[in-house]
């Protein structure tokens, strides 16, 4: 933007008045078109000063629409923010703090917002009424597909979201205190003084960028000065308050239970990017003992004959554009008022010198009177009709008589009640109550711990309430134990009642009267849904769509159960009310993730040698949070040339790969055995000191659950090894038999998987690297130290460590643990001892492959699906003693022979690959679920064996060995012939792991 | 009245005022040949209780408005890429039904088959989909294994460059896709109308009048309704339901959350779920994107969730589409759910004759809408469960033939 | 949802793993109606709607396992006790 762009001053801001810094100007830009305003501006207030009153299109047929409010109940004034990646549709003008260089676009409009091609849409309105969707787009069959749906959803929305990640950062934050205010508004200000005063912890939460609520909209009086010098003085005495946290910009936007309420501070949307480490919004839990809920009340409209026009706006928001801002937002103003508050509207609009051309009031006792100044009143009459192209020009009004009278006018306000902003109240199931006085539901059943002020309990006058603020403030405070006192209030005043003699709808005109002005939903819509029995207000609602938009229906909600009263004569407390949900107002999606995303989704793990496999060419693949090395590349090799050669040395010479990320479990106590016993299939009672044993443990439903093999290292300690995938569901497995189960045990727990670093070391020369780091007199002789043998030792020179000869490879294997800080050094020194036997890190790629030689289950295989009888492992259930999941396991269908069971299969022609996730289905038969027998869950090409295997489940597969059968995978059009194999494939008598 | 565009413009250019009721405001009568409670499945179990057993003196009690449970409350979404036999036919049967509703109770449902996509991020999770995605086509129904390359065809916003856990490919369903839900709720109720079927309204079930082991009829807060034959089909209250009838079952009651932003041009094209979290996402026809996620985990009838969850699943979506940080989030809602002890749902008589059972959909009761209709319906009039829903008996549990589509064992909270 | 561990103090409910009713008992598997017994406590769930005594993990914490009585109907809790019984061993 250039600055001669700038337009010399904004035409329709007041010479003096509000709360804005004249003294510095704000560049913009809207459409393009640069703007100028002040800081205290809105992108809405800045747009009225320079006198943009189109702002909008429609969703459903494209009618121009302006500003209707000054607040977060905006539905029509949506536009995009900001561009390219941080590029934020729908956003309400109303709320967009102005900020030098903001940059704002209008939507939902082509080629332009003064002329939109799709605004003939309404011209079809009689045929686009309430759900016309559902009753056509049927036929031809075929259209719907081709034609209709495209077509529906490409009219889908309004903005434009962006496409590339959001460069911004948000934060998540938890505080706690003795009281959460809600609102800055005299109520909440009063409340927040009292408790604060009385030493209790407050937060105060403002969603608004200035604290005061409707004082800095209106012309009152406090204490006999005007109403901002009374809130500057209670501002600076909160200030000065070390227990009161003001939060400005901060929208509380739900309540959950126990006293938890979300909410979100916008930390940096009122300058172009977020400074130097920090985040664009912060979300916040707060936790709070009490609360007060003074969130204030919305003012309602009435539906009428082109009551959208842009110019046609809700009188508390000309007031706050008048008052607070200074901005002029029409040059000759009507008022429509069912309210003494209306007036008052009138009267500031003449105290700042817009001609007030008419005041419509249809009521008529003693208006004539009581609303008398300089302008005509018409009592007892309606406005029926607003007028005008892309903007307001004239209002008909029609008096009692039905006499008629076109005024011109360029701003219509509308006055038509309040209803108090009590969706807060509602979040944990309350509902509102009906107030017949009011004319207005108010807060029914509140969350417990909560208390409602002012207007948001639809005490709309001042001194109601500065004196509910300082009497809930105070009750909060002191049934915390604080002493509180109410104290004496200020004499406050200088407004017109705020009760409304509701009026819904006028009917008659020719344009459409809207009730929901960003859905388009017209009283015509309504009846029509009342005609088709959709008369329920929720079915209203679902059937028109109305209150589904982005302002959830703010100024829409009440209006339409007026419409439906008088379409069916039924009072509106019984048409119901929808309740409502969070948030109150839309959260930022990025602020309820948090930091949680790209990289940092989640936590990454590590294991100890990490930093030395990434110096030795690994490449890592997730498992859980940890990252592992899967395989080790080296140059010129493929990876299946890599994860060949790495098996290979295995299987030869030796090899060593990170183990670490097993869960480990130190078990200590008298009834460790017994623990052990009830929680494995087979028994550890019987273990001897010294040794260590293969598990598997079930779920109570007889379901494997997990494996892995404990080491007795004493008679009552053990230490036990989990998968990687279930090391925490184990613990808390474990915990829950030893608490719960069978408390009586006398046994402790504790994890110590991030404590051992441990590395399997395989292969036939394992022991070899292993004798140069062993310290005398450790025996790691085949006797001294035999298969699945377990002991503590130290390596090194006196480093502590664990010893286990155990193997998953099939080779003779150990692994060895050594406290996590010695991790790095001892993959290093293990390298080291071995380099005379090539010893060669291993991946979780070759150590699958050696597994599946084994025929290993892993978690391929233990997916919560099979039975230990499935997984080929009936024999290791114990026949003496119980175990969690014993019993059921014994159900019939359980022990159903033709359940599938865990085999090995190979192709025929050994040139051929398997896939895992292929099905099995017998020779000749057609590739249909009836013929399904099984499937393959692990396939490996195998170096030894030189061609691919598999292992997996097959129907009556253990009688099948030898037999073929066909793997078959649709998906990527594999078919191949297989011989049905034990899962041991290679070294079936397991003599290698002898030694 | 038939509905079609002529309608629409007859009755646009005489002024919109000659459309009739979409269903009666019917009033309770004495008696019925068979009460359906429950206005979700209960109004497709009617419609085909009417259309394919000619038993038309039906009255389906809802106990608020027409809509008000978890049919109108769900995320829409309809598909059948299901891993177990069982489960794999009987949401294909349905699929099959979704594919010819808006013809067949002439209402257009809104049925988008736009594709599902479950996206994977490792070798073992692809696996798993290969299982999957056989088994689906085994069972005739339509699959496809996408690599990463296909997927960012589809998922161009998706993130390929950035991620925790990078995507590796997608299981994809192109016939998956979503359905306007509260047409279903409509379409149904005005065609099981137009069939005679009596559909009421704020009608709660407060007792069941049983005598002899027989079912004779409900007590309501509209008064006693006799008919010698009852179907439950209140997903979500059917403990306490079926607790009026002295039934206890292998349900619990949970809470998911659902989430909306603000209308948006269109920009997710298909249903997508996330394999490294709990995130599902689509794109209404107002334009917002609704998704969801994991249950919160713990029993509950309040209808509401906790934050939680609401920052899990936010967690998840930006984790798979980063550009949708500054989108807002404009409304969150939450269903009860009857989770089934294996994750299933549960079609079967019970030990009170003429009382019969249809619950435990767990979250996936609103896809299988037509298809638990058409076998409840069954059930009922025949008094034997059709072949597609033998799997679903209860006696499963007890046997040890549960279907258990995660694994997960039996603890509703895990499935 | 705010869970007052008797360990711990008061916690968001995000420290805790939900496992279901705390009040039935693991059968006795030698009885001969065991495997009845067993369906009956693996399976059937009272699922009651309003106060229910619930068994909680605070695994973010001190990893004992509670007792929760907590009202289905609006999540208030009424008490919190370790689930391990009085006398049983800490």
């Amino acid at each position: 933007m250039t600055p001669r762009d700038v337009p010399e001053r904004e035409p329709f801001r007041l010479a003096s008045g509000g709360v804005i810094d004249r003294t510095r100007s704000l560049n913009f830009t809207f459409d393009g078109k640069a703007y100028a305003g002040h800081p205290g501006d809105t992108l809405a207030s800045a747009l009225l000063a320079n006198g943009e009153r189109l702002v909008g299109r429609s969703f459903k047929y494209h009618r121009p629409r302006g500003i209707f409010s000054a607040g977060a109940e905006e539905p029509n004034a949506l536009v995009e923010v900001r561009n390219a990646a941080r590029r934020e549709p729908n956003t309400r003008a109303t709320m967009v703090e102005l900020y030098e260089g903001l940059e704002a676009a209008s939507q939902n409009r082509w080629p332009s917002l003064k002329f939109d091609v799709q605004s003939i849409n309404g011209l079809m309105s009689p045929f686009f009424g309430a759900g016309f969707y559902y009753k056509t787009f049927m036929w031809p069959r075929k259209f719907w597909k081709l034609v209709y749906e495209p077509l529906i959803r490409r009219s889908a929305g309004l903005g434009r979201a962006a496409t590339e990640p959001d460069p911004d950062h948000y934060e998540k934050a938890f505080a706690h205190c003795d009281l959460l205010v809600i609102g800055s508004g005299p109520a909440g200000l009063m409340a927040a003084l009292t408790a604060g005063r009385a030493g209790a912890r407050v937060i105060l939460a403002e969603e608004d960028f200035m604290l005061g609520g409707r004082l800095l909209s209106e012309r009152l009086a406090i204490d006999g000065k005007p109403a901002w010098d009374w809130l500057r003085a209670v501002l600076t005495e909160l200030r000065g308050l070390d227990n009161v946290t003001l939060m400005p910009r901060t929208t509380v936007f739900g309540v959950y239970d126990g006293g938890t309420y979300g909410a979100v501070q916008r930390v940096a949307d009122h300058v172009p990017v977020p400074p130097g480490h920090q985040p664009r919004q912060r979300s916040w839990r707060i936790v709070a003992k009490r609360s007060v809920l003074a969130s204030g009340a919305i003012e309602r409209g009435i539906a009428f004959s082109g009551n959208d026009l842009p110019g046609v706006m809700l009188g508390s928001a000309v007031r706050s554009y008048l008052n607070r801002f200074a901005v002029v937002p029409g040059a000759r103003a009507v008022m429509f008022t069912t309210s003494d508050d209306g007036w008052t509207t009138a009267r500031d609009l003449a105290a700042c010198g817009i001609a007030v051309a008419a005041v419509v009031d249809p009521r008529k006792e003693g208006i004539e009177t009581k609303g008398a100044g300089p302008w005509p009143i018409f009592a007892g009459a309606v406005v029926k009709e607003a007028r005008g192209g892309r903007q307001l020009k004239s209002v008909i009004v029609r008096d009692e008589r039905g006499v008629e009278t076109e005024i011109g006018c360029d701003l219509l306000a509308v006055s038509n009640g309040w209803n108090p902003t009590l969706h807060l109240t509602c979040h944990l199931g309350g509902k509102p109550a009906w107030q017949e006085a009011l004319a207005a539901f108010v807060p029914g059943s509140v969350p417990k711990a909560m208390a409602v002020a002012g207007a948001a309990a639809g005490h709309l006058t001042l001194p109601e309430a500065l004196e509910d603020g300082a009497r809930l403030g105070a009750e909060a405070a002191g049934d915390l134990g604080f002493a509180a006192s109410v104290p004496a209030m200020p004499p406050a005043g200088g407004e017109e009642s705020a009760s409304a003699t509701p009026l819904w709808w006028v009917h008659g005109g020719r344009a459409a009267a809207f009730v929901d002005l960003q859905n388009d939903v017209t009283t015509k819509d309504i009846e029509l849904a009342r005609l088709e029995g959709y008369g329920a207000s929720e079915h209203v609602k679902r059937y028109t769509t109305l209150g589904m938009g982005t302002d959830q229906g703010k100024t829409a909600n009440v209006t339409a159960l007026g419409v439906l009263s008088e379409l069916t004569g039924a009072p509106i407390p019984a048409l119901g009310t929808t309740g409502f949900r969070p948030p109150y107002t839309p959260v930022t999606w990025g602020a309820l993730a948090g930091h949680h995303r790209g990289k940092n989704f989640r936590p990454k793990r590590l294991p100890p040698s990490h930093a030395w496999a990434e110096e030795n060419g690994a490449v890592f693949a997730d498992a859980g949070l940890w990252l592992r090395a899967q395989w080790y590349e080296r140059p010129g090799e493929t990876l299946q040339q890599s994860i060949a050669r790495e098996a290979a040395v295995v299987r030869r010479s030796v090899g060593v790969c990170d183990v670490s990320t097993l869960g480990k479990i130190d078990i200590q106590g008298p009834d460790a055995a017994t623990l052990l016993d009830r929680v494995y299939v087979n028994k550890f009672s019987t273990l001897k000191v010294g040794r260590a044993r293969y598990g598997l443990m079930l779920r109570e439903d007889g379901f494997a659950m997990d494996d892995g093999t404990t080491a007795r290292l004493g008679e009552q300690h053990f230490v036990m090894t989990t998968t990687t995938a279930n090391a925490g569901k184990v613990m808390q497995h474990l915990e829950f038999c030893r608490q719960v189960l069978w408390p009586e045990l006398d046994v402790r727990l504790v994890s110590v998987s991030d404590h051992w670093a441990q590395y399997a070391l395989a292969g036939p020369r394992s022991r070899d690297v292993l004798a140069k780091l062993v310290d005398a007199p450790f025996d790691i002789s085949n006797e001294g130290f035999p298969r699945m043998g377990a002991g503590e030792l130290t390596i090194c020179g006196g480093v502590p460590a664990r010893l286990f000869r155990v193997s998953f490879s099939g080779e003779m294997a150990y692994e060895i643990a050594v406290p996590a800080r010695y991790g790095d050094a001892a993959i290093r020194a293990l390298m080291q001892a071995g380099a005379e036997f090539d010893i060669t890190p291993y991946g979780t790629e070759a150590l699958n492959v050696l597994r599946i030689e084994k025929g290993h289950v892993s978690g391929a295989e233990i997916t919560g699906h099979a039975t230990a009888r499935d997984l080929g492992l009936a024999g290791m259930v114990a026949a003496d003693k119980d175990c969690i999941g014993k019993v059921l396991a014994q159900r019939p269908a359980l022990l159903d022979p033709a359940r599938p069971i865990v085999v090995g299969a190979k192709p025929v022609d050994p040139a051929q690959s398997l896939t895992a996730g292929s099905h099995f289905i017998p020779i000749g038969a057609e590739a249909i679920t009836t013929n399904d027998e099984g499937y393959l869950t692990s396939v490996a090409f195998s170096p030894v064996l030189g061609q691919d295997i598999g292992i997996g489940f097959l129907v009556r597969g253990r009688e099948r060995i030898g037999e073929r059968i066909r793997a078959v995978d649709l998906l990527r059009g594999h078919d191949v012939e297989c011989v049905v194999a034990s899962p041991v494939f290679y070294d079936a008598e397991g003599m290698r792991t002898h030694g | 009245m038939r509905y079609s565009a002529f309608a629409l413009l007859k009755n646009g250019l005489a002024g919109n005022r000659g459309w009739t009721l979409a269903w009666r405001k019917a009033e309770p009568k004495p008696a019925y040949d068979a009460i359906i409670v429950g206005g979700g499945h209960g109004l497709a179990t009617a419609y085909y209780l009417a259309k394919e057993h000619g038993v038309t003196n039906v009255a389906v009690l809802e106990k608020s408005y027409l809509g008000s449970g978890n049919i109108g409350r769900n995320t829409t979404i309809i598909r059948s890429n299901y891993l177990l036999p069982g489960n794999t036919a009987f949401y294909e049967r349905s699929m099959k039904l979704w594919e010819g509703l808006s013809q067949e109770l002439n209402f257009n449902t809104m049925v988008s088959q736009r594709g599902i996509l479950n996206v994977f991020h490792s070798d073992p999770q692809r696996n798993a989909y290969a299982r999957r995605g056989n088994a689906m086509r085994l069972a005739g129904v339509d699959a496809e294994l996408l690599n990463r390359d296909q997927v960012r065809d589809y998922l161009p916003f998706a993130d390929f460059d950035n991620a925790r856990f990078p995507i590796r490919g997608a299981l994809m369903q192109p016939r998956g896709g979503t359905v306007r839900h509260d047409a279903v709720v409509w379409g149904y109720a005005r065609a099981a109308d137009e069939r005679g079927v009596d559909i009421i309204e704020n009608c709660e079930v407060t007792g069941f009048r049983i005598e002899g082991g027989r079912v004779k009829g409900v007590e309501t807060t509209r008064g006693y309704i006799g008919a010698p034959k009852v179907g439950l089909a209140v997903a979500g209250s059917t403990s306490r339901v079926g607790a009026l009838a002295g039934l206890r079952l292998p349900i619990e009651a949970h809470v998911i959350q659902a989430f909306v932003t603000e209308g948006i041009k269109p920009l997710i094209d298909h249903v997508v779920t996330f394999g490294a979290g709990h995130f599902y996402v689509s794109q209404s026809d107002k334009g917002g994107l609704v998704f969801g996620g994991d249950i919160d985990g713990y029993n509950s009838y309040a209808q509401r969730g906790n934050l939680p969850v609401v920052e899990d699943v936010t967690e998840g979506g930006l984790a798979l589409f980063p550009s949708l940080a500054r989108l807002r989030v404009l409304r969150t809602w939450a269903g009860l759910l009857d989770m089934s002890m294996d994750g299933s749902p549960i079609f079967d008589k019970t030990d009170i004759a003429g009382l019969y059972l249809n619950c435990g959909w767990c979250y996936g009761g609103f896809k299988a809408t037509p298809a638990s209709g058409e076998a409840f319906a069954h059930l009922i009039a025949k008094d034997e469960p059709s072949d597609l829903i033998v799997p679903y008996r209860l006696d499963r549990y007890r046997r040890g033939a549960v279907l258990d589509e995660k694994g997960m064992g039996a603890q509703t909270s895990l499935h | 949802m705010r869970i007052k561990c008797p360990y711990c103090g008061e916690r968001d409910v995000s420290e805790f793993t939900y496992l279901g009713a705390a009040d039935p008992k693991r059968p006795d598997p030698a009885a001969p109606d065991a495997e009845s017994a067993f369906f009956e406590y693996a399976y059937i769930r009272d699922n009651p709607a309003g106060p229910m005594a619930e068994l909680w993990y605070h695994g973010g914490g001190c990893r004992s396992w509670l007792r929760v009585v907590r009202d289905t109907r609006n999540h208030e809790i009424e008490s919190v006790a370790p689930a391990r019984p009085e006398g049983g061993r800490r």
